[in-house]
């Protein structure tokens, strides 16, 4: 047990009526990036809360680093949080911000000093402790905010959104920035976000949080492919999503009416003739073929449609096609060959395996 | 038309008067020229002239006269130093005073409360400006004179005293109405500076280690600071120069600056020497906010430009 930083033990809390987070236990393993994934409103940022000690679980036990911390407050705790807004001190210099801590826990000056500037050189900010936070740019001080946590070596850093107020070109520089600085560092990282590519790219693993329950913890190459359940398997990645009864059973396949469409799916002890069910089917894993390629079916799963529109994007590119009905579905096409882009208008088949596609009970 | 006027005409263009600018301004220029910089001219010139004269004799016009601002300190019973001594002290304190009773109320408003809670208090606190500062000079008055509501209270209610007792007319009772009709120009201006804290601010400073104390002395006051120098020019400033509240529930013993001022203009009717008393008073207020801004390391212009 000892290779466990944070433990969270069947914790419940609720603020009057509602149930903020509703029994939810999570191991974090020392040194791993884990991300707490969920829309707003999840709990997700209650359970970061209670794990800093700024909220107090009414039900379950943390444990941090192996201690059992319910009721130690925030500034006993050996857990720092860089916050969502990053609350860097305005007035104070970034060599002040990044000192505060060691300040605050009677370091002497001229030790602060040094560990200060060497804290700088890790976050690639030399030099810049003169400065105000707001004569850095945003990156910077997204920087500074995880500086003054690391010097003070918690057990484990929380981060609350703290990509959130950057803009999208500089969110994605700052992924790969954050990711390798946990690596380097090696201290545990808990992060919360409600996107999804962040929690993809920089997790080790992930929990998926939803109306205040855990869905699912793993990694998110297993998030993705062997999602737990509808929720999950729509909140991460791209996803053609269906929904209907299964009507019936077929070749070890089960049928999935969405009215005019059936679609073949996979089965499932959970799945029962007469239930209402979800469909799912990733993008990459549809086929695109010339309407000319013969009738016989080489997928389980094929229809006719139109090409309403193709967005190019370098190595891949998004064609929509248009299966009548109101039907349009995402095909993710990888530029590998030769084979020329579909263009707008062009009668083609699309064709999946019934087992590509994921089904869930509702 | 010939060659030449189509040449200078356009020179000759009338100067166009920006009205959509000078408009507005003209309330603003009345208002300080007559009321606050002519005013001023006037008292500086008489202070500089002997009794009774005035710069309408022009012959009176060259006489440097210096005897008004020697005279007070001439006095062998330095009254005026006196006075003006505790006129400032008094000040001092009450604005130390204002600033202890306003800081919490300030803080409490603007990081505590929420909502609608929020706004009643805020219209409470504001509330009694609405009438004229005598009206509510007259209110404690009635609160704490020997016939007055305390004394009923304490006597023929709660029964704690056998006697009546006079709460008017000393300097508790000062302090006490002074505080209370300056602390609202206190509350307001650090109640604004602390709404911009973020609350993320606070418990970031708790979640690096701070404990109370050390969150208000490093991240809650060093915000509010330009505030809080502020609110203190302006109860200071007030405070000295406050005519009402020493006049009429300081009683005999608090003699302040302003009343020896009036007894010169009205009852002696020494104008030269009132406006040398005025001006000692503006100046040496002056220079002392100077001093207190150089002090705490601000400028005049970072404090107001905060608000």
């Amino acid at each position: 047990m000892t290779d466990i930083d944070v433990e969270l033990v069947n914790i419940t809390k609720k603020f009057g009526e509602l149930v903020a987070v509703d029994d939810v236990s999570i191991q974090v393993t020392r040194g791993s990036f884990f991300s707490i994934l969920g829309p707003s409103g999840c709990g997700k940022t209650t359970t970061l809360k209670m794990i800093s000690g700024f909220e107090e679980p009414d039900n379950g036990d943390v444990f941090i680093g192996g201690e059992r911390v319910n009721g130690v407050p925030p500034n006993h705790r050996r857990v720092n949080m860089v916050f969502q807004q990053l609350a860097l001190f305005p007035l104070m210099t970034v060599s002040a911000n990044v000192g505060f801590g060691l300040k605050m826990s009677g370091v002497p000056k001229a030790d602060r000093q040094a560990r200060v500037e060497e804290m700088l050189e890790k976050v690639d900010l030399p030099g810049l402790g003169d400065r105000k936070p707001d004569q850095l740019s945003g990156g910077q001080q997204q920087r500074v905010a995880i500086a003054r946590c690391l010097i003070l070596d918690p057990t484990v850093l929380l981060l609350d959104e703290p990509l959130g107020a950057l803009d999208l070109k500089l969110r994605d520089q700052m992924k790969i920035q954050l990711k390798r600085l946990q690596h380097e560092v090696g201290t545990t990282f808990i992060y919360i976000t409600h996107d999804q590519s962040e929690a993809l790219v920089m997790s080790d693993e992930v929990a998926v949080m939803n109306e205040g329950h855990l869905l699912q913890i793993g990694a998110p190459d297993e998030l993705y492919s062997n999602p737990a359940d509808y929720f999950v398997a729509s909140f991460v990645g791209e996803s053609n999503a269906f929904e209907g009864p299964i009507t019936h059973l077929e070749n070890g396949h089960a049928v999935l009416s969405a009215d005019p469409f059936d679609f073949k799916s996979p089965t499932h002890p959970d799945i029962r003739v007469g239930e209402n069910c979800r469909l799912f089917i990733r993008p990459e894993r549809i086929r695109l073929m010339s309407s000319d390629a013969g009738s016989d079916a080489l997928y389980d799963n094929q229809f006719p449609g139109e090409i309403q529109d193709v967005v190019f994007d370098g190595a891949v590119a998004r064609a929509f096609v248009d299966l009548g009905h109101n039907t349009v579905i995402t095909v993710l096409v990888t530029r590998t060959s030769d084979t020329p882009l579909p263009v707008e208008g062009e009668a083609v088949l699309v064709g999946w395996n019934a087992l590509d596609a994921l089904c869930f009970p509702e | 038309m010939t060659a030449q006027d189509s040449i200078t005409t356009p020179r000759k263009r009338k100067f166009k008067v920006p009205w959509a600018i000078v408009l507005p301004a003209i309330p603003l220029f009345l208002w300080l020229s007559l009321l606050i910089v002519f005013p001023h001219i006037r008292l500086a010139i008489l202070s500089f002239l002997k009794r009774g004269q005035d710069i309408f004799f022009l012959d009176n016009f060259l006489n440097i006269f210096l005897g008004n601002y020697l005279a007070p300190f001439q006095d062998p019973d330095q009254l005026f130093s006196r006075v003006f001594f505790k006129t400032v002290l008094f000040s001092l304190v009450n604005t130390l005073l204002s600033l202890i009773v306003a800081y919490p109320i300030a803080f409490y408003l603007a990081k505590v409360l929420k909502g609608s809670r929020k706004f009643a208090l805020l219209l409470l606190l504001i509330l009694p400006y609405w009438v004229s500062e005598l009206v509510r000079v007259y209110a404690w008055m009635n609160i704490l004179r020997e016939t007055g509501f305390l004394n009923y209270l304490l006597v023929n209610v709660l029964g704690i005293f056998d006697q009546p007792v006079e709460f008017l007319y000393n300097n508790t009772s000062l302090f006490v109405v002074f505080v209370y009709s300056s602390v609202l120009l206190m509350i307001l201006p650090i109640y604004s500076s602390l709404e911009g804290l973020a609350d993320e601010q606070i418990q970031a400073a708790e979640d690096l280690g701070a404990g109370p104390f050390a969150t208000f002395r490093y991240v809650v006051f060093p915000i509010s600071l330009p505030s809080v120098t502020y609110g203190c020019i302006l109860v200071f400033m007030i405070s000295a120069g406050n005519y009402l509240i020493p006049n009429l529930i300081g009683g005999k013993n608090t003699l302040w600056v302003t009343e020896m001022i009036y007894n010169r203009f009205i009852i002696s009717t020494n104008w030269n020497l009132g406006s040398a008393y005025s001006l000692i008073l503006l100046i040496s207020t002056s220079i002392m906010i100077y001093l207190g801004l150089r002090l705490t390391g601000q400028s005049l212009r970072g404090v107001f430009s905060e608000q």
